[in-house]
């Protein structure tokens, strides 16, 4: 058969590259500075830009959407030119692509200081931001698909499956997650509130790690595992079964990160029993990986790829095990809100993704600019590092994990809780400094890394396009004899992603439609009610400041939890939280009764605290919001406000827009003269008002009659 | 579209069916993926594991 001549794109594989590995320092040098803050909280939160509360989401998303992110099209566009004998359908959509994603990067690094966030965890952007990822997803798409329909190639090997299942997926989960109610150019409020809020949100969240984190980069190691090893995969129908097996099941996990929540039980157990199959396909796919260097072991030792490879994939094998443990209700019930989970996603995030990302660099950048890597022993240094960084990262905060909930749950003889939470803070200083630590190593390893690719770079000469040559697929396609009917889903890519779809849409609608339908699910508090204007704009901060970030407001049903924070919360208490505000680690303590019994604390505690809070709490590790005495309220916008949550279905009367702000006003001066008493003068107009009336309003609701 | 799913969902009796039913879908598709890797054609199954390793 006749050979067509045609040529790789190697350009648009490079700046993926360089994008990974300059983001990938950026986003790990701003985990260190979050990590240190909790060291050094007085002199390196920054505020008001630089806070913990804001810098933390820039860390999730640099190292996710940036880091990952173009690890994951570097992969892509590597493997699917080659896996199909083509080149990438088109080259301006692969530049759209390319400096579309690099500019979405660029606006979250901006936004996100400037507190521009939704609060939803790993979905913080912006809406407009959130438009921009749509419309780059598209074309990302586009230009795969366009790819794979003129492949010169009629199999789809598996790793193009976890590809297309990577596309569908997370297309899906931004467009369901990210439906919100724009009132500015940067604010939007989500459409849905509370314990639907919590469970789309974790569904995405979790689905994130999934479609993000996972299935790209296990499509990611089927090609460049048997290439870095030289030998086929162990087993291409157990990663058959793998695939499928796991967007399956993955789908179903999310309410695993809502255990114990006020979030209905059947969804709880649903998620816990899909969680915990999980270990099945996971294994599986770890299994299959390491098989595949059978007989290549020996060269495990003196090849640096396979050494970061074998760690990748062991990583995942650990975490992919430790996920179904956390799921199980009785751990969940020590680990959550904890740094176990700490501990948890970043032996996931610097060992299996990390480690993956700089095998396949160290494998890719010679062989695209004809050249030896720069260093092997540089290589060696920085997988040493690497590898000694997670541990000193990981055991740490294992053990900080252990004894917060150690500390959290116990009692004296007499039944009272043995510590101040202040206490299980302090405590936790050397474990966060040793933390620290291990971040240091793991960045160093990065640097060097950096260093030893320029080089690399600097001493080749890359083919941009580089030559192939392969026969022109068949236009119609002969069975043969024998062959099972089945066999289409190996030749057609668009049934396969529209059963990916199917697929994954079944265990999507099953978890969600019944607890946003069926009115039984969320039972109604007949005393809850709206918040008032100034409440809801003190809420709007306390968004903005991310919060969350550190404070849960959701208090479990357990004696140590209800002792120490009051009555354990309610599905109705959330009506009307839009975003909801669960937050998912403890750092502070919880604050979903912050207003109510024994917690409740004077405005001029408040006051002080935010102020100043190592003042009032001594070795407490939050910064200070002093700032928030000199900003003035946004007041212009409480109208607008008022209506996009009428809009949303808060039981506001239709002029109450009108009057809001005479509201917010007489609202704030019973504030102000209440601080006054106790010699503190400030104007009634101020972001600290708001933020007061927030937290004394917290948890009130119940109690009322 | 959406109001007309709305009425019937939040009418919907012995709701808790709709997990188990999906569970019986869950297995029925396991059972699926299985009996399909176990006829797949061997001397295919190569081809197609090879592939990454072609020049």
């Amino acid at each position: 058969m006749q050979l067509e001549s045609f040529q790789y794109d190697n350009k648009t594989v490079r700046n993926f590259a360089l994008a990974t590995i300059i983001w990938g320092v950026v986003g790990m040098t701003v985990g260190l500075w979050v990590a240190l803050q909790l060291v050094f909280p007085t002199v390196l939160n920054l505020q008001p830009y630089f806070n913990f509360g804001r810098l933390r989401p820039l860390h999730t998303n640099a190292v996710i959407f940036a880091f990952v992110g173009n690890g994951i099209f570097m992969g892509v566009y590597y493997s699917l030119q080659r896996l199909l004998k083509t080149r990438m359908y088109s080259d301006t959509l692969s530049k759209i692509h390319f400096w579309g994603w690099q500019l979405i990067i660029v606006a979250a690094a901006i936004t996100l200081p400037l507190g521009l966030t939704t609060s939803k965890e790993y979905a913080e952007l912006e809406w407009p931001i959130d438009i921009a990822i749509t419309i780059i997803w598209v074309v990302f798409g586009w230009n795969m698909f366009a790819t794979i329909i003129k492949r010169r190639e009629r199999h789809l090997y598996v790793a193009i499956w976890f590809y297309i299942a990577t596309f569908v997926t997370v297309a899906v989960l931004h467009l369901v997650n990210s439906f919100e109610l724009p009132i500015s150019f940067f604010k939007s409020y989500s459409w849905y509130a509370g314990v639907q809020d919590a469970l789309v949100q974790w569904w995405y969240g979790h689905n994130a790690v999934a479609f993000f984190l996972t299935t790209p980069y296990l499509g990611l190691m089927y090609y460049f595992m048997p290439k870095a090893a030289n030998r086929p995969v162990f087993s291409y129908k157990l990663s058959i079964i793998h695939f499928w097996a796991l967007i399956f099941l993955y789908i179903w996990a999310g309410p695993h990160h809502l255990l114990y929540t006020a979030l209905p039980n059947w969804a709880q157990s649903i998620g816990i029993v899909f969680s915990f199959m999980l270990i099945f396909p996971s294994w599986g796919g770890m299994i299959n990986g390491l098989l595949t260097l059978r007989g290549a072991w020996d060269r495990v030792r003196e090849d640096v790829i396979l050494k970061f490879m074998v760690v990748a994939v062991t990583a995942y094998g650990m975490s992919t095990f430790e996920g179904p443990m956390l799921s199980l209700k009785s751990i969940n019930a020590v680990a959550h809100f904890t740094d176990w989970i700490i501990a948890h996603v970043h032996v996931g995030g610097l060992g299996w993704n990390g480690m993956l990302t700089f095998g396949i660099l160290y494998w890719l950048i010679p062989r695209m600019y004809k050249t030896e890597l720069y260093s092997k022993k540089l290589a060696n240094i920085h997988f040493w590092l690497a590898t000694l960084g997670i541990l000193f990262y990981a055991i740490p905060m294992y053990w900080a994990g252990f004894q917060q909930a150690e500390m959290w749950k116990q009692f004296t003889e007499s039944g009272q809780l043995k510590y101040q939470f202040l206490e299980t803070v302090t405590y936790m200083a050397p474990f966060y400094a040793m933390r620290a630590l291990g971040g240091v190593l793991y960045l160093s390893g990065a640097i060097i890394a950096m260093v030893n690719i320029f080089k690399t770079i600097g001493q080749g000469n890359l083919v941009e396009n580089e030559a192939a040559e392969a026969p022109a697929l068949e236009k119609t396609y002969t069975k043969h004899a024998g062959e099972h009917w089945h066999r289409w889903i190996e030749r057609k890519p668009t049934p396969l992603l529209i059963l990916s779809l199917v697929v994954i849409l079944i265990g999507g609608m099953v978890e969600i439609i019944p607890t946003f339908l069926v009115k039984s699910n969320v039972p109604t508090i007949a005393s809850v009610k709206p918040y008032t204007p100034l409440e809801l704009q003190g809420r709007d901060i306390y968004v903005r400041e991310g919060c969350y970030t550190c404070h849960s407001q959701m208090i479990r049903p357990f004696r140590s939890e209800t002792e120490r924070y009051g009555e354990y919360s309610k599905a109705g208490e959330f009506v009307y939280d839009h975003p909801f505000q669960w937050g998912s680690k403890r750092t502070g303590p919880d604050l979903a009764r912050e207003g109510a019994g024994n917690l409740k604390k004077s405005n001029t505690w408040h006051f002080n605290h935010l102020e100043e809070p190592s003042a009032i709490s001594t070795g407490s590790v939050m910064p200070s919001y002093a700032f928030l005495i000199e900003n003035d309220l946004d007041t212009a916008s409480t109208p607008v406000k008022i209506n996009a949550m009428r809009t949303l279905g808060v039981p506001y009367d239709a002029s109450f827009a009108a009057k809001a702000n005479a509201d917010l006003m007489a609202q704030a001066k019973e504030i102000t003269a209440s601080l006054k008493k106790d010699g503190i003068e400030v104007p009634a107009n101020k972001e600290i008002i708001a933020v007061i009336a927030y937290l004394q309003r917290l948890g009130t609701d119940i109690n009322k009659k | 579209m959406f109001s007309f799913i709305k009425k019937y969902t939040e009418t919907m009796q012995d709701i808790q069916f709709y997990p188990i039913f999906s569970l019986l879908v869950f297995v029925a598709f396991f059972v699926g993926v299985i009996w399909y890797v176990k006829v797949m054609d061997k001397k295919e199954v190569d081809i197609i594991k090879n592939l990454p390793l072609e020049q």
